[in-house]
């Protein structure tokens, strides 16, 4: 975990300057050296001060250009593009008129957008706690949680390696492969979770997990994300933790630190970065959730922001389903904002 | 560039001054709405043998959707097209998604030339309408039929095939090919022989035959509980049944309390009555719901099922040989009821559109005249068992039980037959609202004033959202 330590003074001021403080005129000289290479550039431009910043900006532009091109055409428009939609009534015709602010008053207004919310922040707000906490601890236990071997400050838990390909396993498979696996796991008559709950004689906790109650397929579904993406955070805090040099541990050791203060005063601190970046992450893929929900739950029984998006997209109502998606990504924005604000520390360099 | 020396802070001073650049170079990318300008479509020579006048060698395309259904039954229309016109190329695509595939290229001004417009991801056809993007096939009602020149197309179709595709208008947008017969359905076997009873005409004998059904360890209905919205296929009826025609046009042009009704509330408290007795066999609530329902139908757990005639096909595999499945319409509350016992929810389905502007659109409605011939209709009928809307292709046939007792529905029916406009219209409004209101009703989350409330709001708001095209009566 190297934190960028470069300072911002950059080598231009330090650099030597040429003797040029002659300010030359050269206008149409100077617009011609854009695009010459150096050794065609008249000497008089090269020695003029301005030279130096315009080869510089000249050299990032050259590297810049294609892929901000490509990002500009591909990701920047678009959003543009829906920003503006959102405005209109655009119903997928040929036309769209503007309509001001009536799709955002018109969401305001309506209820079952509101509904909608409240399922997709609830899983925007408990979905990354629940993974984050699960994937630092098996991170933990696989790198740092098993008994202390001789020579050794830290070592995993016994078997870990096969642990860390065990919960990536979910992170291989589809999104759709996973939704439909679990719509099967969930089936009230012949699923899998009521079938283990029967066997062992527990019926009574047997569940309707997805067609029932609205809460339940809420919860129902948090699993199912947690589950999902869970393997992956496991190994990105591995990495993260690896990167601890062990005499930091060692260290720790000798003062006496047992598991849980090695912990909560040397990891943690030292992985916050990785762990905030994967909070942001995790957060956008539970607003998100739109495959998960889609193709597992029935459409009665929970509804998030993205389907209730993609079903007015659906009814042809261009303009309004924008409009939401411009309200996702705002949402989006503010909770990366929130993540970064209360996780900023001082950063620490090892 | 040795000389060059660059930093971090330079870098995103540049990043960031080339991407307030965009804006100007968005302005520049044309907006998606863009392909208003006319395409031409292809055309030919009319003539007594090509009445519509099909460019012979211009290529089709056909996007079919790819459910119960299959798409076989319009790859033989497509051989036919091949067969008639031997320099022209059909295009058959099959696809679940529709909306997905196609709904991008006709916003783009370059759809194919016909379209199963059909499944959970159909686009919204009302909005077509409104846009202009679908062909209004007139022109094809109006040709002389595949099989005699001397009849219309739109005289060999059953009723109803025109009214669904007017939309308000006095043109037709979309034409359907096969009738759906919906309402309960059921095991004669079951009923004879098993129960010792008949089809319960009135819902009182209903219910006393669930209470021997129950007797017998056999429940008295199943539905798939995660498409609730199958509940409608029985109920709608006893809408008409109970309220009239009136109640159902309430429905269809979204008038105020139109679900607030005494015969509303009469069908959903009968149906509340079936849940409260636990006649109903429920816990089938995966997207898979309406197969293992059948299923559980088919093995005798449950006598009667509310379903479309697609079942018959769609459970083909699970159903027993000696099962003798038939339809039932749906039963009446008393002798009184505004429409009588035998009313049949009974629309033409499986929409098909020819957008509007289709390159070869002349070969669109072709393709739809030859779709409407009696030998597509009779292989429509042989490949997935439902009825064609042709006016009596399949008489005389052999038809499988289900088939035949859909027909002696149809025929039962008479003048009563009762289609639901605003399912078609407000799409919305069945697929979602219905769904979910009907969803928590059958699990007993709700009762009755509730879930009429619901309902009702939820019409209450389709009528007042402006992004909503109301359809008016013509």
């Amino acid at each position: 975990m190297k934190t960028e330590t470069q300072p911002a003074t950059g080598g231009q001021t330090s650099g030597k300057q040429p003797s040029g403080r002659t300010r030359t005129s050269g206008g149409p000289a100077f617009a011609l050296a854009i695009i010459l290479p150096p050794r065609f550039t008249p000497e008089r431009v090269r020695n003029d001060r301005r030279y130096r910043t315009l080869d510089k900006y000249r050299f990032i532009v050259g590297f810049l250009a294609l892929p901000l091109l490509f990002y500009a055409v591909f990701v920047i428009s678009p959003f543009l593009q829906a920003i503006y939609y959102s405005f209109t009534d655009w119903a997928g015709g040929a036309s769209a008129n503007f309509v001001g602010g009536d799709n955002y008053v018109k969401m305001w207004n309506d209820e079952k957008f509101w509904d909608s919310l409240q399922s997709s922040l609830l899983l925007l707000v408990v979905v990354p706690l629940i993974t984050l906490v699960l994937g630092i601890f098996f991170a933990y236990m696989i790198t740092a949680g098993g008994r202390h071997r001789r020579g050794q400050a830290i070592s995993g838990v016994a078997g870990s390696s096969i642990y860390k390909i065990v919960y990536f396993f979910p992170q291989v498979l589809s999104i759709a492969l996973i939704a439909v696996v679990w719509q099967q796991v969930y089936s009230s008559r012949s699923g899998l979770l009521n079938g283990l709950l029967g066997s062992v004689g527990l019926e009574g906790l047997e569940q309707r997990w997805l067609g029932g109650d609205y809460k339940l397929a809420l919860f129902s579904t948090m699993a199912v994300i947690a589950w999902s993406f869970v393997g992956f955070y496991v190994v990105l805090f591995s990495a993260a933790m690896g990167a601890i040099p062990k005499d930091v541990y060692e260290a720790a050791l000798l003062d006496g630190a047992g598991r849980a203060a090695t912990f909560f005063r040397v990891t943690l601190p030292l992985i916050w970065d990785t762990v905030r970046t994967g909070w942001v992450y995790m957060g956008i893929q539970a607003l998100d959730a739109f495959a998960v929900v889609l193709i597992m739950v029935p459409p009665h029984a929970l509804k998030v922001t993205p389907v209730y998006l993609y079903e007015r997209f659906r009814e042809g109502q261009f303009g309004y389903a924008t409009a939401i998606g411009v309200v996702l990504l705002v949402l989006s924005m503010i909770f990366t904002l929130i993540v970064m604000r209360i996780g900023r520390r001082d950063q620490i360099e090892y | 560039m040795g000389t060059n020396s660059v930093n971090r802070r330079d870098v995103v001073k540049a990043t960031a001054a080339g991407l307030l650049a965009v804006p100007a170079l968005g302005s520049l990318t044309s907006c998606a709405t863009g392909g208003d300008e006319d395409t031409k479509a292809e055309k030919g020579k009319k003539s007594a043998k090509n009445p519509l006048g099909v460019k012979e060698n211009a290529a089709l395309q056909a996007y079919i959707f790819n459910g119960g259904y299959d798409d076989k039954y319009a790859r033989f229309v497509s051989d036919m097209y091949e067969k008639r016109y031997p320099k022209a190329e059909v295009d058959q695509k099959k696809t679940e998604r529709i909306a997905t595939q196609v709904q991008p290229r006709i916003i783009k001004g370059d759809p194919p030339d016909v379209v199963n417009n059909s499944g959970a991801e159909m686009m919204s056809i009302s909005k077509l309408v409104k846009n202009k993007q679908v062909s209004d096939v007139t022109e094809l009602l109006d040709a002389p039929s595949w099989d005699d020149p001397d009849v219309k197309v739109r005289d060999t179709l059953v009723p109803g095939v025109l009214e669904m595709g007017q939309f308000g208008t006095d043109a037709c947008y979309q034409l359907n090919i096969a009738q759906t017969v919906y309402g309960i359905w059921y095991s004669d076997t079951m009923l004879r022989d098993r129960l010792e009873t008949e089809y319960p005409k009135t819902w009182d004998d209903m219910l006393a035959l669930c209470k021997k059904a129950k007797k017998k360890g056999v429940h008295g209905w199943t539905y798939p509980a995660g498409h609730p919205r199958y509940m409608f296929f029985s109920m709608y009826s006893m809408f008409g049944q109970a309220g009239g025609r009136k109640q159902l046009d309430a429905f269809d042009y979204l008038e105020p309390n139109a679900w607030k009704t005494d015969a509303v509330k009469q069908v959903f408290e009968a149906y509340e009555e079936l849940l409260a007795k636990k006649y109903v066999l429920t816990g089938f609530d995966g997207k898979n719901a309406h197969i293992e329902a059948q299923t559980a139908w088919t093995k005798g757990k449950a006598v009667f099922i509310p379903d479309g005639s697609w079942v018959e096909n769609e459970a083909k595999d699970t159903t027993p040989k000696n099962f003798e499945m038939r339809v039932g319409a749906s039963p009446s509350f008393d002798k009184g009821d505004p429409m009588p016992f035998g009313t049949l929810y009974a629309p033409p389905g499986e929409p098909y559109i020819i957008p509007a502007k289709a390159s070869n659109r002349q070969g669109g409605l072709e393709w739809m005249r030859m779709m409407y011939s009696k030998k597509a209709a009779v292989n429509l009928f042989r490949e997935v068992s439902s009825m064609p809307v042709v006016k009596g292709a399949i008489d005389g046939m052999e038809l499988p039980p289900g088939v035949k007792s859909a027909q002696q529905a149809v025929k039962a029916a008479g003048d009563n037959i009762v289609i639901a406009f605003f399912k078609e219209w407000y799409a919305d409004l069945w697929r979602v609202d219905f769904d979910s209101v009907i969803g928590k009703f059958m699990n007993g989350e709700t009762s009755v004033k509730e879930a009429m409330n619901a309902m009702q709001k939820a019409a209450d708001r389709t009528a007042k959202d402006p992004d909503v095209t109301k359809i008016k009566k013509s």
